[in-house]
């Protein structure tokens, strides 16, 4: 499960302080600072998230906030591999979603995450190109060309690994000509124009709109990242950070990743 | 009294917690791995480009600010100072915008002479002297208009040309403020990390500066990271002591 129990020590000294004040001055009984016999969720859920998340959790916090009037969704993006670290270092996160199942892990080995951690979503990579596709990009074969200029993520980053397994279930070389940070800065040098073609999310491409044009290949199949999310051990609002995940990987959840160009698990 | 040693703790923790935390046993391997290498001399090559590219633009710059009495020069001293107040990354961006390939400067460099500085080493050294130069030229401007104009013109009493003047008698009575300002100018450049990975990307040997390659290394093997954080420190130590007393003063 994920995590609903054990949440008492863990609770914000605010909530305390106004449940002990709320208790002292009318006398209550037995419900506890968690505000749990109505199940309502209430305070701020800070939610880590890779940065292809960005467009769809964004849609999916304002739905979970409006689900939950009092709570307040508060993101990180970046690199899942950036982020892990952040949370192995103490950085005070409630969720952790990653794109790939190793960085949840990392955070997991250190004995940060609180319960099992599940999988929500799928992605694929697919060949982004400045629209009128300037550099004639067909295929994966042209990322061997040096005379082209590509972007590519850093290979520690998630999109970065499943570049490289594309490449060799494709055969090809890369020649890239910069390595980003992660996914969305290697969209941006494509919106810009700066490069003839990245590799990114189907998700990106979707979320670029008329920004980018996007060529799939086949190979993507090769590489599919298992997106994970979890609740954190040291969350400071547990209770919101189980609502969060159990929100993500409900059915409603579900429709808004698969129109955003996710694949459900 | 307490309040310096609170400044001067502040300062020094941050780096004796660095050389606490180093890998001691794994530093000789790691040292003279390729990656340490690539990255140390592309650092150290572009930072010293840079500076000399500050150094032909930033001095006649200084000189028109300080000597020159043209109007509007606190205007134009202002926009000089910009890129020493704005965020790096922010530089980067506008660098991209300015000079990448459908930049309003940069895509003619690519349709006329084929020129295209994003993702090259050239690229790095121009981010890097955009974020340096405001030291070098403030630091040049300061010395300038603290130095006395009359010696200047005694040595044209004397038969000088304007070109021999300046050689000979302004650049060495500004010579510790130019000093300090390409000491400064170098150190920013070395470790300028937001505009170089904005305009020029990241790519191991070509634009791989060493606060690039911290920063990465810092996700899959923090250990690398810290060594080479160490590394970086102790150049940047080792240019201060070479330098002294003389970067400290200004006139």
């Amino acid at each position: 499960m994920t995590g609903r129990t054990g949440s008492r020590s863990r609770r914000g000294p605010t909530l305390l302080l106004a449940a002990a004040l709320a208790c002292a001055a009318g006398g209550c009984g037995a419900t506890g600072p968690a505000g749990d016999g109505s199940g309502a969720v209430t305070g701020t859920v800070t939610v880590f998230a890779a940065a292809s998340l960005t467009e769809v959790f964004t849609e999916l916090g304002e739905a979970f906030e409006a689900a939950n009037p009092g709570v307040e969704v508060v993101f990180g993006f970046a690199a899942s591999s950036a982020l892990a670290r952040q949370i192995t270092e103490g950085a005070p996160a409630d969720v952790f979603a990653s794109a790939a199942p190793e960085h949840l892990r990392q955070v997991g080995d250190e004995g940060s995450v609180s319960g099992a951690p599940v999988v929500f979503a799928r992605n694929r990579l697919e060949i982004a190109v400045p629209p009128g596709n300037p550099g004639a990009i067909v295929s994966l074969a042209e990322f061997a060309d040096p005379l082209r200029t590509i972007a590519l993520c850093a290979e520690q980053v998630p999109c970065g690994a499943a570049a490289a397994r594309v490449f060799e279930a494709a055969g090809v070389v890369a020649v890239p000509d910069t390595r980003e940070r992660d996914v969305k800065a290697v969209l941006t040098k494509v919106t810009l124009g700066e490069v003839d073609a990245g590799l990114v999310y189907r998700t990106d491409v979707l979320a670029a709109g008329g920004k980018v044009e996007g060529i799939e290949f086949p190979q993507a199949a090769a590489a599919v990242n298992d997106y994970q999310i979890a609740a954190l051990a040291e969350a400071p609002n547990p209770v919101a950070a189980a609502a969060f995940v159990d929100f993500v990987t409900s059915g409603r959840a579900g429709s808004v990743l698969a129109a955003a160009g996710f694949d459900l698990p | 009294m307490l309040p310096a040693l609170c400044g001067l703790a502040f300062l020094l923790i941050p780096l004796l917690g660095l050389v606490a935390r180093t890998p001691w046993t794994s530093v000789p391997g790691r040292l003279f791995s390729a990656e340490v290498g690539q990255a140390l001399r592309l650092s150290l090559v572009c930072a010293s480009a840079a500076t000399v590219l500050c150094l032909v633009f930033g001095i006649p710059l200084a000189w028109l600010l300080a000597r020159s009495g043209l109007p509007g020069r606190g205007l134009v001293r202002a926009l000089v100072t910009v890129p020493l107040v704005l965020p790096p990354v922010v530089g980067g961006v506008a660098l991209l915008l300015a000079l990448g390939r459908r930049g309003f400067v940069g895509r003619y460099l690519h349709e006329w002479f084929g020129v295209s500085l994003p993702f090259t080493t050239a690229g790095v050294i121009v981010a890097e002297a955009f974020v340096a130069m405001p030291f070098l030229v403030i630091s040049v401007e300061g010395a300038l208009r603290a130095a006395d104009p009359r010696f200047e013109e005694a040595a044209a009493t004397l038969g000088a040309g304007r070109w021999y003047a300046f050689r000979r008698v302004t650049l060495p009575s500004v010579a510790p403020g130019l000093v300090a300002g390409a000491v400064l100018c170098w150190a920013r450049a070395l470790g300028e990390f937001g505009a170089t990975i904005t305009f020029a990307g990241n790519f191991p040997g070509r634009t791989t500066t060493m606060p690039l390659a911290v920063y990465l290394a810092l996700e899959s093997d923090p250990d690398a990271a810290i060594v080479l954080s160490l590394v970086l420190l102790l150049v940047s130590v080792a240019v201060l002591v070479a330098l002294r007393e003389r970067w400290m003063v200004t006139r």
